[in-house]
């Protein structure tokens, strides 16, 4: 250092060397920078569009498709408007979301405790599954479920046969489908009764069980409840349902519920993937809960399972929320991958058959993408709220 | 007690192991009969079908007899799954490139490697302008290759590599940018980083495919296979940012605060203090999103390049060979499956070698 | 601080950059000239229609119609290179100049032709739908059809042909929409659907796919016209006056009897048609902007339109297709061009 400094002066410094004055100005540029770019891009777009000639606005949206979709959660059939296409792969994407969604909690959580298994044996599998499963790409165990296992099955005439009711064939998997006969609001009503009991029975097992300790058989109850309740509205009424019973008509099974292959295909290979990434986070949620938990739950007499429900896992699933719910983020994005087995999903259908037939690409697009933001986000914000009221109360 | 006592007897070990860990209650007792009984019938058929009653030399398709697989018809088509359409005499050049890819990268698994970290930093650097210059040719006197016919596990590796390349840099600024002090900057970090995240690949390849050459100006163009890189990059850099923040917040305060109070400006405290720590830190977690990328590129065959996966599908279907859709997807499944589980397992020794480091 | 600037002049060059171009346009002609190549957009692999081998050399009727473009313009029917698009590419990479013409087996329908800024140049094969099932079904004609699944290639006008001709026969059908043409094999032969629909000129190629081809059978019906042919942008009418007219010169050739083989000795010919064809009289290819002897070019490299049609889809090919629709006008067919004159 240097002796010689002047004494320090109170700092009439300039006013680029000031750093909020340097913030707001980097700000202003970097906007500026943003707003440019994004002017940019969308006056070339538009530019582009119309030098090409090509039909921009969502006008065709209301244009009828003209062509079919194999699966539809919503009455459609080819007279059916090009919005309408967006709904219905909207609906299949959900839907296989969900269910894989389901699915792969229930599997990874299994497999996950298994690994963490006394048995030696089931703790390898376990291991060897995740380890397998989770190296090797998703679309490839896709294509390797549907064409690999759909070669495998019979054909319609030749259906596995379950009671004359149940049939599995290399069209997919028929189960009857209940119809509601007049009456049947009844059953609902009742069950909508048992629910609300439910609910009332267990907050008052709780309050007694904190006055008293004594435990109400709250879970046998409750379920007995829920099935007896609708069950006797059901047979009171008469049995208002009507099952309709899949059958043979021409070349397929006609009526009943269908389960088709590329959903079968698509759901299993999700699950299947997405559950040993699940079970990796149960695992480490299980062995970040301190050793000394299970003992003294041990210590209060309580069994193996009982430690694990009502010890372990709750405390476990702070640490596992946030990394399950970008597991199930990447499952719901995965499910795009539907287009290469022809599952008419968001993408298949919507960005792949519509944004063909209309060529409008931009909007096409922009609405796929649109969806894929509003549901992330919306899972994120569900899965949120759940891990705060799943985190440490201190009190 | 000061005499010792004689250790228990235990029972012969194998067995007693064996009681401990395979037969210690009824339900486990269960288990393992049901999970060894299930194991012993279905290895039988599985080794004979691999091994067993495979063919695995021959001249042509009718060489394949009997039950098992024809790993004949991966031994004829290795080339093309290999290089794709790269043609037979300009291959030397892709070669050259696995084995220096293989000199900067396999050294990063072995500890004590001389130079290891100098080969990492080439392989992120030096390499790639090497890789640019031999690839696609048209220069020192190298036959020019057009990219379509770039394929094979040459297109899956070069597009995972640039894409983890690129990623990194840009993916630096949008973490810095994100724990930025300025609103604006932050506040569109965030969105770039959510958006990006939210959506699915493909619809970001479909978009480089499709609408990418509307967004640019008139008589400006690429490639295919640049947008389908430049899409995989913007992807993957959002999330490249996401595990770089994870480092970043790792870091302590009083670093920052230590460089701050050495009189550092931004830039010089993040290049010299920061970053340097943040980014050993993450190194797992990159590799870790590299296995990601690395599988996730399969999915270029949707918009009609032919990767390690497409190459085999475009295969399969060849009327000449019948039924070898099971080899080739084994085939394309272990490719992955021993880059993906030597990398992961890579980055796990690391993650427990620095979890005794900076945790809190 | 210094390197905030210096990223910042980095964007705004390249932006500047990506703004400058926007000056440089020239007629297509010109552009391909510049480049030394033509760049034409073709499917990923369809048997006789562009398909690549191994090497990555292609073949097919849609990729002899690019050479024979480049034959007009650089006298070489090599000086052209194919760009693989799938469906859904297609008519974008066109539109965004990514290539010079699209010869993508691609049906001409007035949206195309009207909505999306293109412009189809001609018909250089008339196909029409049809289906292919398997033997074991027993139908033998598709308006048993009803009830039936159905295997399709995604994004074709296939797909709006199908549900058309099912409601107009009051039919129930159940779509399987596959992305490329090897999956909707693969579907059919897994048995995922009774039937396959395309246009009957790859049926052929698709039943030759499957493990035991005499286990299906194409049905007679054609339920639709696919007219398919080369397409360009719209808004450069010289462009489009050269592609459709080096097909014509292909047609009028094999009308006027000029082969490969015989076009050294046919530009000895008195016929005034023969020698305006090989440009030995008139100014034929100085009105589209080419040289004067594009048509011989064109026939010496690539041949007349029936060489064409015989060498990638004709009998003894593994399509084994009879000329049918694509014969001449004067031997049955609709092929028709109009006179070069």
């Amino acid at each position: 250092m240097n002796d010689n400094n002047p004494p320090l002066q109170p700092s009439r410094s300039k006013p680029w060397n000031d750093p909020r004055v340097r913030a707001i100005f980097f700000q202003v540029v970097a906007l500026a920078a943003i707003a440019w770019s994004g002017w940019t891009l969308i006056e070339n777009t538009l530019a582009n569009m119309e030098s090409r000639g090509i039909s921009t606005g969502f006008g065709f949206l209301d244009q009828s498709a003209g062509f079919g979709i194999i699966m539809s959660l919503i009455p459609y059939d080819a007279t059916y408007s090009y919005g309408r296409t967006f709904f219905v792969g909207l609906l299949n994407t959900l839907l296989v979301s969900a269910m894989g969604i389901v699915a792969a909690t229930i599997l990874g959580f299994i497999i996950g405790v298994a690994r963490l298994s006394s048995n030696w044996l089931i703790a390898k599998l376990s291991l060897a599954y995740i380890e397998i499963i989770r190296n090797i790409p998703i679309l490839l165990q896709i294509f390797f479920w549907y064409f690999a296992v759909l070669r495998s099955l019979p054909t319609p005439r030749q259906s596995v046969d379950v009671g004359g009711v149940f049939f599995l064939n290399n069209r997919g998997l028929y189960l009857p489908d209940p119809i509601a006969q007049p009456g049947f609001g009844w059953v609902e009503a009742a069950l909508v009764i048992a629910i609300v009991a439910v609910v009332i029975i267990k907050r008052w097992a709780k309050k007694r069980q904190l006055a008293t300790g004594e435990i109400f058989p709250t879970v046998k109850v409750g379920i007995s409840i829920l099935i007896g309740l609708p069950l006797l509205a059901y047979l009171a009424t008469g049995g208002p349902i009507e099952w309709d019973i899949p059958a043979l008509k021409g070349f397929n099974f006609g009526g009943g519920i269908t389960l088709i292959p590329e959903l079968a295909a698509l759901w299993v290979a999700l699950t299947l993937f997405t559950a040993a990434f699940i079970a990796e986070i149960v695992r480490s949620g299980i062995l970040s809960v301190s050793k000394g938990q299970t003992e003294a739950a041990r210590a209060l007499g309580l069994h193996n399972g009982l430690t694990l429900r009502l010890v372990v896992i709750p405390q476990a699933m702070r640490v596992i929320i946030p990394p399950l719910t970008s597991q199930y983020l990447n499952l719901f994005k995965n499910s795009s991958l539907a287009t290469a087995i022809g599952y008419p999903d968001l993408v298949s259908v919507f960005m792949g058959t519509t944004l063909n037939q209309t060529g409008q690409a931009v909007e096409v697009v922009a609405m796929t993408m649109a969806v894929y933001l509003t549901v992330s986000l919306l899972i994120s914000f569900f899965m949120n709220l759940y891990n705060r009221a799943a985190a440490l109360k201190e009190r | 007690m000061s005499e010792s006592m004689a250790p228990p007897k235990r029972a012969f070990a194998p067995v007693q192991w064996m009681r401990d860990n395979l037969f210690n209650t009824w339900y486990n007792i269960l288990l393992t009969v049901v999970v060894v009984y299930m194991i012993g019938t279905s290895i039988g058929p599985l080794l004979n079908w691999l091994f067993l009653d495979a063919t695995f030399t021959g001249a042509d398709p009718k060489d394949c007899v009997g039950d098992g697989a024809c790993w004949l018809f991966i031994n004829q088509r290795l080339n093309f799954f290999m290089y794709g359409f790269y043609p037979d005499a300009q291959q030397w050049r892709v070669d050259i490139m696995f084995f220096l890819l293989a000199v900067a990268f396999v050294p990063q698994f072995i500890e004590r490697f001389p130079a290891r970290r100098w080969l990492g930093i080439f392989g992120m650097t030096g390499l790639p302008i090497i890789g640019y210059i031999l690839i696609p040719g048209g220069w020192f006197g190298l036959e020019e290759v057009q990219s379509n016919k770039w394929g094979g596990l040459m297109l899956t590796l070069i597009l995972a590599y640039v894409g983890i390349i690129g990623s990194l840099p840009l993916g630096i600024i949008l973490a810095l940018g994100r724990r930025s002090e300025m609103p604006v900057i932050r506040g569109f970090c965030v969105i770039f980083i959510e958006v990006w995240r939210a959506v699915p690949l493909i619809t970001v390849l479909f978009m480089a495919s499709v609408m990418l050459p509307l967004f640019l100006p008139e008589g400006m163009n690429f490639e295919k296979l640049l947008r389908a890189l430049i899409g995989i990059t913007l992807w993957q850099s959002a999330y490249m940012a996401e595990v770089i923040r994870g480092g970043l917040q790792a870091i302590p305060r009083g670093q920052y605060e230590a460089g701050s109070a050495l009189g550092l400006g931004y830039w010089r405290k993040m290049r010299l203090i920061i970053l340097p720590q943040a980014l050993t830190l993450v190194i797992p977690g990159i590799v870790n999103t590299f296995i990601g990328l690395f599988m996730d590129t399969t999915l270029v065959l949707i918009i009609g390049l032919f990767d390690i996966l497409g190459t085999v599908q475009s295969t399969i279907t060849d009327p000449a060979w019948q039924n070898v859709a099971i080899e080739g997807y084994v085939f394309v499944a272990f490719c992955f499956w021993v880059f993906c589980f030597g990398m992961s397992r890579y980055s796990q020794n690391l993650e427990r070698k620095l979890d005794t480091g900076h945790k809190t | 601080m210094k390197k905030l600037i210096t990223l910042a002049a980095g964007t705004a060059t390249l932006l500047g950059t990506l703004m400058a171009s926007n000056a440089m346009a020239a007629t297509t002609l010109e552009a391909v000239k510049n480049k030394g190549h033509l760049q034409c957009g073709v499917t990923n692999g369809l048997p006789g229609f562009s398909q690549p081998d191994e090497k990555g050399h292609w073949t097919g009727i849609d990729v002899d119609t690019c050479r024979a473009i480049a034959a007009a313009i650089f006298g070489k029917g090599d000086a052209v290179q194919f760009t693989p698009l799938t469906a859904k590419e297609r008519f974008t990479a066109l539109q965004s100049g990514e290539i010079d013409v699209l010869s993508r087996n691609t049906t001409w329908t007035l949206t195309r032709d009207a909505s999306l800024g293109l412009n189809f140049t001609g018909t250089n094969y008339y196909d029409g739908q049809g289906f292919l099932i398997k033997k074991d079904i027993g139908v033998t004609d598709a308006k048993e059809l009803n009830g039936a699944t159905v295997c399709i290639q995604a994004g074709t006008t296939t797909e709006l042909n199908l549900a058309d001709y099912f409601r107009a026969n009051d039919m129930e059908f159940k779509p399987i929409v596959f992305d490329t043409s090897e999956q909707t094999v693969q579907g059919f032969a897994a048995g995922r659907c009774d039937v396959l629909t395309s246009d009957r000129s790859q049926l052929a190629a698709l039943r030759s796919k499957l493990a035991d081809p005499s286990s299906a059978v194409i049905l007679p019906n054609t339920i639709s016209k696919e007219p398919l042919g080369p397409v360009v942008r719209q808004g450069d009418d010289q462009w489009f006056n050269i592609v459709k007219w080096v097909l014509f010169a292909q047609i009028n050739a094999e009308e006027l009897g000029i082969t490969s083989e015989n076009v050294e000795d046919m530009k000895k010919s008195d016929n005034p048609n023969i020698q305006r064809l090989l440009g030995t009289d008139g100014d034929m290819g100085e009105k589209l902007g080419l040289p004067a002897d594009f048509g011989y070019k064109v026939i010496k490299e690539v041949g007349n339109y029936g060489e064409m049609y015989n060498r990638n889809v004709g009998p003894g090919t593994p399509l084994d297709l009879d000329r049918g629709l694509n014969a001449l006008w004067t031997e049955g067919g609709i092929m028709y061009a109009p006179p070069m004159r």
